[in-house]
């Protein structure tokens, strides 16, 4: 029945998106393109939830992860003046923060939530007290289109045109983790420890040494999305700048059932959500304050929530510390 | 019992000395004094009856921000988002401050205060409704409430509850008769804020709705097993909690900033959460907490003059505080029996 | 040959010795019966064999090899097997994917789940325990979850076999089916390590009987050298009474009354269907059934903690309230919850506390909101001597209490309230022989003092010793209501399991 609905939904969306490349190419494309750039990173960052949840452990650190590593990256990338560098720097980051993270909740058994928490708190304690105000990184990352397949009709235009790199790859690299998590034996233990770590265990399986694994995997990209978001997207760090994006990439990693393509089916809809009303406000709707269409991600977010939260069943163990020994 | 207090108290203290020790390495690497910061941040609060003055006065409301978060962990809850149920009630307690005209100073407080209850505990009971009913973490509800409600608060005082002719974004004054008055310059918030904590603490221990509320906490299973409404609990936990950030959002208004600018209040929510977590959840062991960090606050204006560093360095210290604080190594090497703070697991509801 | 050689083994958790210098041998084509109570030590024994506990110090051996503590891919690699207690199942895969888990046959960089569901196909042939390779596992029943763990374990060429209370959950053909399995394995030369706290199936398979009480090996035998009374002797340190003695019924008045009862279980799917039943002041109802069949939806439905989708639950002749645990408490039901860890009790409160935990809103305990302390320490002190419960104070908390002294502290406070209907879940699961003693016998005079007892229980032992009454449950529904008085085991196995006459 799901099945039915789901290709039903995907089949009105198909319909509704070559309807408007028919009536108006530009605005469909850009509406599309835009949608695609507001949802990349929200869509990779909840794939760090995934890694993480797949595996038994909540991570609200998100946003403390991604703060970071979007500093770390944003300065490493000003002072070398060198953007690869910057990247470099964000993703070592990313990972220190996930490893703080991993030894909180898997080595010390702290409390999962809380020690997200932390993290946020930390991160935010940090960048606010190092930030240098007024530099800007060196203009040597490109922008560019994929050859031949920009070309392509429908789809050229808005998926693969004037985009950094980083929002390409996220189009392999979310279809890798899917097929990771759901084809190879790293995979199927992932899930395991996720839903009973004692079924793994049993089998010889290290949980421990997997859920470190895959948090501090996590971790890297939640470091490759802050600097995405600060080398490639926006071009600087701002005090701040997640603003609640780490707690959105949760809620559409639950609305897309822990599955990396749902979670990022959801992100590309809240991309557009956003586009669309990013447009709305070109096409003369000015008398919707700019306050209230600032607060669109967040009430879309908890609408999102409260329709799909109680319907979805989270990985069994995430939130419990595996205690190997019971006596 | 008072050894036992004196050894709770050593992992506190260790935190703070450690954090002490990393930020004075940041503070030095930026080419700044740590000592003249420190001696600015850890003693101006304290040296001089006008510092002690403002220090208790941010320390009341630290209090009371803590009170918020630990009524909410007890309950099992962990409401991330006081900062947006401050701003709220002091919104809230801001219109009816300079709206309502011709009330007698204690009432007008009353009433305005009570206003502010209402419609912060109003946005409780949303987030309680959402986790009983739908399931919805009250971790992501409350962040997002706390953006929603900084747009529609910033809205407001943009535009309807704006000082005509006014080119910033603030509200008129809070009138005189709801403003809360100093006794020879102390401040009466602090004075509530302690009476709050005893009272918090008086009802969760010795009233049956504390118990049902600290149960469903700890098990939610049991709770409902032994006959307690756990979708009510949650509701109420989550209200309660609301309410006295609202209420926090009320007195700091009233007593110190008497109009309203967002920025105002910033920071109060979450150092509700540092200091509840510090306190380990408990309505009486947060105030030391409350008082140390609230004579930091106070002179965070005066570090970057006098010093050099900027203000940030509170936030830094406060998160290194509570990182070493909440994380066992420092109390096993303490040998602490101290046991850490549990909220609730996993995302079930 | 020697496969197994466990030298002096100790293994010590925080205040309780849990193993103390044991030592075991077992020998290729040997069936060895673990014995011993609940807490004797026995499953921390071949868990340390397993590496799943590291024992503080001691030897293991396997064919001669010394294995490391806590090393479970060595245990495995040198051929040992174990079918947990506890089934280590991922609910929500399949059967396949549960089998190779930890060694998935692969394809370049994939799982190969073709060669994976043909590898199961063929090991569920050679044993011939049919299994769907292709179910989900959260929608087999216990028994053939059981089965899937059997065949985990079966998978490599093991030498050594562990069963960990594997009869648990069986029905009684399904325990024979069992034995009848690792006598075949036995017989092909696999040594097998067989954990059981049930006399009749040491005496029905094991070559040698191995017995551990408080931690501590306290002798070796074999079947033909005793008797169950014997080994009964052996386990427990004492002469134990194995029946429960008790009056004839003097049954009265209907107290609780359940009427066209159907419930859903968590995931939405009738769990209890149609189900009707009386139980009258003065007997005790038994319901047998292997766990999953609906009991713990019926219980909870009759409590007042589940929605009843049709039907009515008569409390002493009264409707009583649908999702309203507390008042149908009120009406005079108590009840002994099947899961004392997660629902019986609070953990980190006091055992004062918990001995409060449902009335903690009534008089004398508090008035008009307000908690009386004194009269709560008052009433708890006296349940703790009263029902025997061993602790140093009332004050400390209950997660510092044994198992049986746990169940104590529920049984105390749900029998202390003189309610005409109780409902008992699995009374005494996991608690020692003393203890279930003691919680049979609380039962019976309760009965005697003409409450109506609702027992439900997976141990048939217990509900044919205690029950006036049979009813016999299977998916959702009651299949037969016996005469509690010479009930036949092996036909109440039937009916369990779902056969017709």
């Amino acid at each position: 029945m799901r099945k039915i609905r789901n290709y039903t939904i995907a089949a009105v969306l198909l319909a509704v998106w070559i309807f408007g490349y028919v009536l108006d190419s530009g605005i469909t494309n850009s509406v599309l393109s835009s949608g695609l750039r507001f949802g990349m990173p929200l869509a990779l960052a909840a794939m760090v939830g995934i890694m993480c949840e797949r595996s038994g452990v909540i991570n609200i650190g998100i946003e403390g992860t991604m703060l970071l590593s979007g500093f770390f990256g944003f300065y490493a990338g000003v002072y070398t003046k060198n953007v690869l560098i910057g990247f470099a720097a964000a993703i070592i980051a990313g990972i220190t923060a996930s490893f703080l993270h991993a030894m909180m909740t898997i080595v010390w058994k702290m409390d999962q939530i809380i020690a997200g928490t932390i993290i946020n708190i930390l991160a935010s304690g940090l960048t606010s007290f190092l930030y240098v105000a007024g530099v800007t990184i060196p203009n040597n990352w490109p922008i560019f289109d994929i050859p031949v397949l920009s070309k392509l009709p429908l789809v050229g235009e808005s998926f693969f045109s004037q985009q950094g790199p980083i929002q390409y790859l996220g189009l392999i690299f979310i279809p890798f983790i899917w097929i990771m998590m759901y084809k190879t034996r790293w995979g199927l233990r992932t899930r395991s420890i996720g839903e009973n770590p004692g079924s793994a265990d049993t089998a010889g399986v290290s949980v421990i040494r997997m859920r470190i694994t895959n948090v501090v995997l996590g971790g890297a990209i939640g470091g490759l999305v802050g600097g995405f978001i600060c080398l490639e997207l926006v071009g600087s760090f701002s005090k701040e700048f997640t603003a609640g994006a780490g707690f959105t990439a949760l809620a559409l990693m639950i609305f897309g059932r822990w599955n990396p393509l749902g979670a990022f089916a959801a992100a590309i809809a809240f991309g557009l959500a956003q586009a669309l009303s990013t447009q709305l406000q070109i096409f003369g709707v000015q008398e919707i304050p700019q306050q209230f269409i600032n607060i669109l991600p967040y009430v879309f977010t908890i609408a999102v929530l409260a329709f799909s939260a109680g319907k979805v069943r989270p990985p069994a163990a995430a939130g419990a510390p595996y205690e190997k020994e019971k006596a | 019992m008072k050894l036992r207090i004196s050894k709770d108290a050593l992992v506190p203290i260790g935190s703070v000395l450690v954090a002490l020790g990393i930020g004075a390495v940041l503070i030095a690497a930026q080419g700044h004094s740590p000592l003249v910061a420190y001696k600015v941040l850890l003693i101006k609060g304290f040296s001089s009856v006008a510092g002690l003055q403002e220090t208790l006065s941010k320390a009341g409301i630290l209090i009371m921000s803590g009170l918020a978060i630990t009524v909410g962990l007890r309950a099992g809850l962990f409401n991330i988002g006081a900062q947006g149920q401050v701003i709220t009630g002091a919104l809230a307690f801001t219109f009816i401050g300079y709206k309502v005209q011709g009330l007698p100073a204690p009432i007008h407080i009353l009433v305005a205060l009570i206003f502010a209850i209402i419609v912060s505990s109003l946005l409780g009971a949303f987030v309680g409704f959402l986790k009983a009913s739908r399931g919805v973490h009250e971790v992501i509800s409350t962040i997002m409430l706390n953006s929603i409600m900084a747009g529609i608060v910033d809205y407001l005082a943009q535009n309807q509850l704006k000082q005509p002719g006014q080119p910033n974004t603030r509200t008129p004054d809070i009138l005189a008769s709801a403003r809360l008055p100093h006794l020879f310059g102390w401040p009466i918030g602090f004075a509530i804020a302690i009476a709050l904590a005893f009272a918090l603490s008086w009802v969760l221990k010795r009233t049956t709705t504390g118990f049902e509320l600290e149960t469903v906490g700890r098990n939610r299973a049991a709770a409902w097993y032994a006959g307690i409404s756990v979708k009510k609990s949650i509701v109420l936990g989550m209200m309660l909690s609301a309410a006295i950030a609202g209420f926090t959002g009320g007195i700091y208004s009233s007593e110190t900033t008497g109009y309203f600018v967002p920025a105002f209040y910033s920071g109060i929510g979450f150092d509700g959460i540092t200091i509840a977590l510090l306190g380990r959840a408990n309505p009486i062991a947060l105030i030391p907490g409350a008082i140390f960090i609230g004579g930091m606050r106070s002179a965070q204006s005066a570090i970057q003059f006098e010093s050099g560093v900027a203000p940030d360095i509170i936030n830094l210290l406060l998160a290194l505080v509570l990182f070493f604080a909440t994380a066992p190594f420092l109390a096993k090497l303490l040998k602490s029996n101290a046991k850490s703070v549990t909220t609730t697991s996993g995302w079930s509801s | 040959m020697i496969l197994l050689e466990i030298k002096e083994l100790t293994k010590t958790f925080p205040g309780v010795v849990a193993n103390e210098k044991i030592s075991i041998e077992v020998n290729k084509g040997e069936i060895v019966a673990l014995l011993g109570e609940n807490g004797a030590g026995k499953s921390t024994l071949v868990k340390s064999v397993f590496g799943l506990v590291k024992p503080d110090s001691g030897t293991i051996k396997i064919k001669g090899d010394v294995i490391e503590y806590g090393d479970t891919a060595a245990a495995i690699a040198h051929g040992v097997g174990m079918v947990h207690q506890h089934f280590q199942l991922v609910q929500v895969m399949t059967v396949t994917e549960n089998i190779i888990l930890g060694d998935e046959p692969r394809k370049g960089a994939f799982v190969s789940m073709k060669s994976a569901r043909q590898e199961v196909i063929d090991l569920s042939n050679k044993y011939g325990l049919e299994v769907d390779p292709d179910a989900i596992v959260e929608d087999l029943p216990v028994g053939l979850q059981q089965r899937i763990e059997i065949l985990k374990a079966l998978r490599k060429d093991i030498d050594l076999l562990i069963l960990d209370e594997p009869t648990a959950v069986l029905t009684p053909q399904e325990i024979d089916e069992l034995l009848s399995v690792i006598k075949n394995l036995a017989a092909s030369g696999v040594g097998v390590l067989f954990i059981t706290h049930k006399l009749r199936e040491v005496m029905a398979i094991a070559d040698r009987v191995v017995v551990l009480r408080n931690g501590k090996l306290v002798g070796t035998t074999t079947p033909k050298e005793t008797d169950e009374e014997g080994l009964a002797q052996m386990m427990v340190g004492r002469n134990v009474v194995l029946r429960v003695e008790k009056k004839p019924a003097l049954v009265k008045e209907t107290v609780l009354e359940i009427k066209n009862l159907s419930v859903k279980d968590d995931r939405n799917l009738m769990a209890v269907n149609d189900f009707s039943i009386e139980v009258h002041a003065g007997e005790i109802l038994g319901i047998a059934g292997v766990e999953g069949n609906g009991q713990r939806e019926l219980v909870e439905a009759v409590c007042g903690m589940r929605n009843r989708v049709t039907g009515s639950v008569k409390i002493l002749g009264a409707e009583s309230p649908n999702l309203n645990p507390h008042d149908v408490r009120l009406m005079g039901l108590s009840n002994i919850p099947e899961d004392r860890e997660k629902d019986g009790l609070v953990s980190t409160y006091s055992i004062a506390e918990n001995m409060v935990l449902n009335r903690y809103d009534q008089p004398p305990f508090a008035n008009r909101g307000i908690r009386n302390f004194s009269e709560r320490d008052k009433y708890a002190e006296a349940l703790v001597k009263e029902f025997d419960v061993r602790t140093p104070s009332f004050h400390n908390l209950a997660s510092s209490l044994s198992g049986g002294n746990k169940q104590k502290v529920v049984v105390a406070r749900e029998l202390s309230q003189d309610s005409k209907v109780i409902v008992a879940s699995q009374p005494t699961r996991g608690v020692d022989i003393g203890s279930i003693e003691f919680i049979h016998n609380q039962l019976v005079s309760a009965r005697d003092n003409g409450a109506g007892v609702l027992l439900v229980s997976a141990e048939l032992d217990e509900i044919l010793s205690l029950s006036d009454r049979i009813a016999v449950m299977y998916e959702g529904k009651v299949v037969a209501i016996l005469n509690g008085e010479g009930a036949d085991r092996q036909h109440i196995g039937r009916l369990m399991a779902g056969l017709k006459e």
